[in-house]
């Protein structure tokens, strides 16, 4: 029997949508630790990648902080925090903030950067205070790359959330971790189709997010075609 | 016999006596760690150039080609392991399949970003000296698109030896398996001192393709990010 076959019949049994192993407790759980980690390394990263970029300052340490995160494996990251915070949330988060935040901070800061000197130099002389430039103009024209971190982020940490199925996390990862570990290789391949799915999904959603937030007045000007600062990828 | 011999033990981070007596087990993933690495990025180039070239000459393959791979980037890659597994088995031919997919995107992406960037002056002069097409590709746009391939190299390459640890669930790992044995063990020094290795290792292999990108081509600057 093709393992499509079986994948299908697997997806069919009632018994996959409810209950602790459900499919929607999976995915609640996996969708809860990516969201939440997304959050938090945002609340870290978006800050000082904005002001780094707004003041041109530490450029060299902002686009080689990306570097630096993409040389992190992120299956080591996991289990070493797993033998220092034990079992439990807490090391899934940490790790997860970790490689959230080096994207964030790199696209963060080539958005601010990138905004026209021209226009900046327009809004001083409209009157604009320092803070409300940052706010009113500079933020709105980055949104484009700002979004792009958090898409590459998020990505990245729903793919790497799998692996924390190794160090006794939830999510979809444990169908996977599970089916290899029972030599149930049904059980791998519908893991791995939901941990896809639930991927593209997260970069699908987030271009819908950021065709809403980008102003009108880019969205005329640039093609809406997805722009990254970097690639990234850890899982 | 006396109660609590091994209970009072504790795992230090680094256990060096350990460490000193195994130094083979190191050698012999670090050496798999390479050469998953190496095939990767050498299978990834070997795809990517005629590609990249190809989407450059026809533009209508621009986008699908960046589409599909922009697809098969955003798989996570132990989802992309698993649905290989049935096909390809447990193995190399899986963990390949799946680093060399991920390379192509970055050096593709950056191939045409390369191609695209040279001036247009630059290739009337070469069409008004009488280059040919083919040889104004080969004699005048690849040199000027090498810095950005070159970035493309350097991302790659620290990329897939990251990715590489995650091969461990199908069997290879390099450094990753000694992270899992670590982490199947108990046993802190095997899982620091891999990860550590994986970290230094994808910096100095960064450091000496920046060297090699200097020698090679000194008129570029370094635009990896």
């Amino acid at each position: 029997m093709s393992v499509i076959v079986s994948a299908a019949q697997w997806f069919a049994d009632p018994t996959r949508w409810s209950g602790p192993d459900g499919i929607p407790q999976r995915l609640l759980e996996h969708v809860e630790i990516s969201a939440g980690s997304v959050a938090i390394g945002a609340l870290i990263a978006l800050p000082i990648g904005i002001l780094l970029g707004h003041y041109g300052r530490f450029g060299n340490v902002a686009i080689n902080i990306s570097n630096v995160g993409r040389a992190l494996p992120s299956f080591g990251v996991l289990v070493i925090a797993f033998q220092v915070f034990g079992l439990g949330n807490l090391p899934i988060l940490v790790a997860l903030v970790a490689l959230a935040i080096p994207p964030m901070v790199t696209n963060s800061y080539v958005g601010l950067r990138e905004v026209d000197p021209d226009v900046k130099e327009a809004a001083r002389g409209m009157g604009y205070r320092e803070l409300a430039q940052l706010i009113r103009v500079e933020l709105p024209l980055a949104v484009p790359l700002l979004m792009a971190g958090i898409r590459t982020s998020a990505v990245q940490v729903v793919a790497t959330a799998t692996l924390a199925a190794l160090i006794a996390g939830g999510g979809f990862g444990r169908y996977v971790i599970d089916g290899f570990a029972q030599q149930d290789y049904t059980k791998v391949f519908a893991g791995a189709v939901l941990v896809g799915v639930l991927a593209m999904a997260t970069e699908l959603s987030l271009s819908g997010v950021e065709r809403l937030l980008v102003p009108r007045g880019l969205r005329l000007l640039q093609a809406p075609v997805a722009r990254r600062a970097t690639t990234f990828k850890t899982a | 016999m006396p109660d609590g011999v091994f209970l009072d033990y504790v795992d230090p981070w680094v256990n060096w006596a350990w460490l000193s007596t195994h130094i083979p087990l190191f050698v012999a993933a670090l050496q798999q760690h390479v050469v998953l690495t190496a095939i990767a990025v050498a299978g990834g180039l070997a795809l990517s150039l005629p590609l990249g070239i190809a989407a450059h000459q026809w533009r209508g393959l621009r986008n699908p080609v960046l589409g599909f791979f922009d697809v098969v980037y955003t798989i996570p890659s132990l989802a992309l392991f698993a649905l290989l597994v049935p096909y390809t088995g447990l193995g190399i031919v899986t963990a390949e399949i799946g680093l060399i997919g991920y390379t192509v995107l970055i050096l593709v992406r950056n191939l045409l970003v390369g191609l695209e960037s040279v001036p247009p002056d630059v290739l009337d002069a070469a069409d008004g000296m009488g280059y040919r097409p083919l040889a104004r590709l080969f004699r005048v746009e690849l040199p000027l698109a090498l810095p950005a391939i070159f970035a493309g190299v350097r991302i790659a390459t620290v990329t897939t030896i990251g990715l590489v640890t995650i091969t461990a669930l199908i069997g290879l790992g390099g450094l990753g398996q000694l992270i899992y044995k670590g982490l199947i063990e108990n046993f802190h020094t095997p899982l620091v001192v891999a990860t550590v290795l994986s970290i230094a290792l994808a910096l100095v292999v960064d450091l000496a393709l920046i060297a090699a990108q200097r020698v090679a081509i000194p008129w570029s600057r370094d635009t990896a990010r």
